[in-house]
């Protein structure tokens, strides 16, 4: 069989069709709102989230133990988006080091995480659990269509809101003083933001597991930033990169059976540094 | 010429604990008014209440005859993060529509033209499409005056305006300034500890440390015992 066949023959399976469209949906949606959370200096309260997210997903599945819980989101879902407007808060409290929270809610967040998992996990295989949170191996594979569901419905409110506020965004973005100044309510934009940015962590969670997420969120956005210099054509292209990355990341994971999460992580990394290489040219070029 | 904003006995402050007390001042139409004092004076507490971010301890601001709070023209001082934005001028300079856009989730026609508009009158007619992180320091500060001034025509609030340019680009500001004041009766504040400056353009010198030390007209100032004090020294410092 050459590669195409391979290609035609792992397509016909719902689940592979089913982590295409997941992995698509949130590399887009994590992409348009990477650019703001870069710019705002807001990327480290992604990888807090993470964190957060995967402490809810281990206190689901041990409760899950005791109690049936029908979907893990139900907690994990919730507990982000708390952590995501209390982060926010905090960091624009100037009176408590935000930083400082930031990392003691992360590491805080992994420890009690994985200690519940050791000591309330019924299942067999404790270890390649915590893996598949942190790292995001088989989750994508095993995806019912109702998380399928979810994840399209949540990616389209994500794309929604951000096109109908997109202006919005910008201003509160590139100069928080003036929006507020003129009358639009900054803080309502930032808990947006951060809104989303929980949502979007939730559903990423699946496709690359909670270590992982912050690349999904970063790379493309500083890869577009290297080439682009208005922030139209650097959200654009930074969406396109991120769905490429993707896309690809899933097919070569596929014919390689390497792990999903990180294929597609390598494969923003590497376009991330041709990014790098061909802006350094072209300001060459543009200077003499 | 109609009076536009009034303060009245306004105290202002954090938590408690008062950093700016007993204001009264008056700013009528066409007014170029400087707002002088040493760091720590209270200068960025009273332009966050003057835009309404910052609600007076005591006393109140009131604005009158055609101006609102929300007409107010911002120049804010250049943030870490604008530094390497990536973005249009063009894109910055629409930004300054969306007070009046609400919910409406596009910029119409009239907007575009207005900021085509803004950016002819402050010379910088060519430089739509061009990122604004490229450009020198004083085309910078004209982009966000475009932008000001696409968010309110009556009054315009600056905010050390020629904080980083060097003399030549600090010269052309104060000069575009003193023109929009001149020529389209555009009312100015401007925060400022550039004295000298402010002496040469300001109509009115408000001056504040803690407390209100002097208001009213620029020559009054310059007899004032208060501002041959800070002449002196902003003589000797710079």
């Amino acid at each position: 069989m050459n590669l195409w066949d391979t290609l035609v023959y792992y397509f016909q399976f719902p689940f592979v069709q089913y982590a295409m469209i997941v992995g698509l949906l949130i590399a887009l949606c994590s992409s348009l709102l990477g650019v703001t959370l870069v710019l705002k200096r807001f990327s480290f309260i992604g990888d807090g989230l993470s964190h957060v997210a995967f402490g809810a997903m281990a206190v689901s599945s041990s409760l899950n133990a005791v109690i049936q819980i029908e979907n893990d989101m139900m907690i994990v879902l919730p507990v982000t988006v708390l952590a995501a407007v209390l982060l926010l808060r905090t960091s624009q409290n100037a009176k408590i080091k935000g930083d400082a929270l930031i990392a003691m809610i992360s590491v805080g967040a992994l420890a009690i995480g994985y200690l519940l998992m050791n000591l309330f996990s019924d299942s067999p295989n404790i270890s390649g659990d915590v893996c598949g949170t942190l790292f995001g191996a088989t989750s994508i594979l095993t995806l019912t269509s109702a998380e399928v569901w979810l994840c399209v419905i949540m990616a389209v409110i994500v794309i929604a809101v951000f096109l109908l506020f997109y202006h919005k965004i910008f201003a509160v973005t590139f100069d928080e003083n003036f929006a507020s100044a003129t009358g639009i309510n900054a803080n309502a934009y930032n808990l947006l933001i951060a809104v989303i940015t929980a949502l979007i962590i939730v559903l990423a969670m699946n496709l690359v597991g909670s270590l992982l997420i912050s690349a999904l969120i970063i790379f493309p956005s500083l890869s577009a930033m290297r080439l682009f210099r208005s922030f139209r054509s650097v959200i654009l292209c930074s969406a396109v990169i991120s769905v490429i990355c993707a896309g690809m990341g899933i097919i070569l994971s596929i014919l390689c059976s390497t792990p999903v999460g990180s294929t597609i992580v390598a494969a923003d990394l590497v376009v991330f540094l041709v990014c790098s290489g061909l802006s350094r040219i072209l300001s060459e070029k543009f200077r003499s | 010429m109609g009076m536009q904003l009034q303060c009245k006995d306004v105290s202002l402050g954090y938590d408690g604990k008062t950093v700016l007390q007993g204001l009264n001042f008056m700013i009528s139409a066409g007014d170029y008014l400087c707002i002088l004092g040493e760091n720590g004076s209270g200068k960025s507490t009273l332009m966050k209440a003057l835009l309404g971010l910052h609600p007076p301890v005591r006393g109140e601001i009131q604005f009158c005859g055609d101006v609102s709070q929300k007409e107010i023209g911002y120049l804010p001082q250049q943030t870490i993060v604008q530094r390497d934005f990536p973005a249009s001028v063009q894109e910055i300079v629409l930004s300054g529509c969306l007070s009046r856009m609400g919910f409406r989730p596009f910029y119409t026609k009239q907007e575009r033209e207005l900021a085509g508009e803004m950016m002819k009158k402050l010379g910088i007619p060519d430089l739509g499409k061009r990122c604004y992180r490229e450009l020198s320091g004083g085309q910078q500060q004209r982009v966000l005056l475009a932008r000001a001034l696409c968010s309110a025509q009556k009054m315009l609030l600056l905010d050390e305006p020629v904080t980083g340019l060097d003399a030549k680009a600090t010269h052309e500001m104060y000069e575009l300034i003193a023109e929009l004041n001149r020529e389209d009766a555009i009312t100015i504040l401007m925060i400022s500890h550039d004295i000298q400056a402010s002496v040469k353009y300001a109509s009115h010198i408000l001056h504040i440390g803690g407390r209100q030390l002097f208001y009213g007209e620029k020559s009054k100032y310059l007899e004032s015992k208060v501002g041959q004090a800070f002449l002196a020294m902003g003589g000797t410092s710079s």
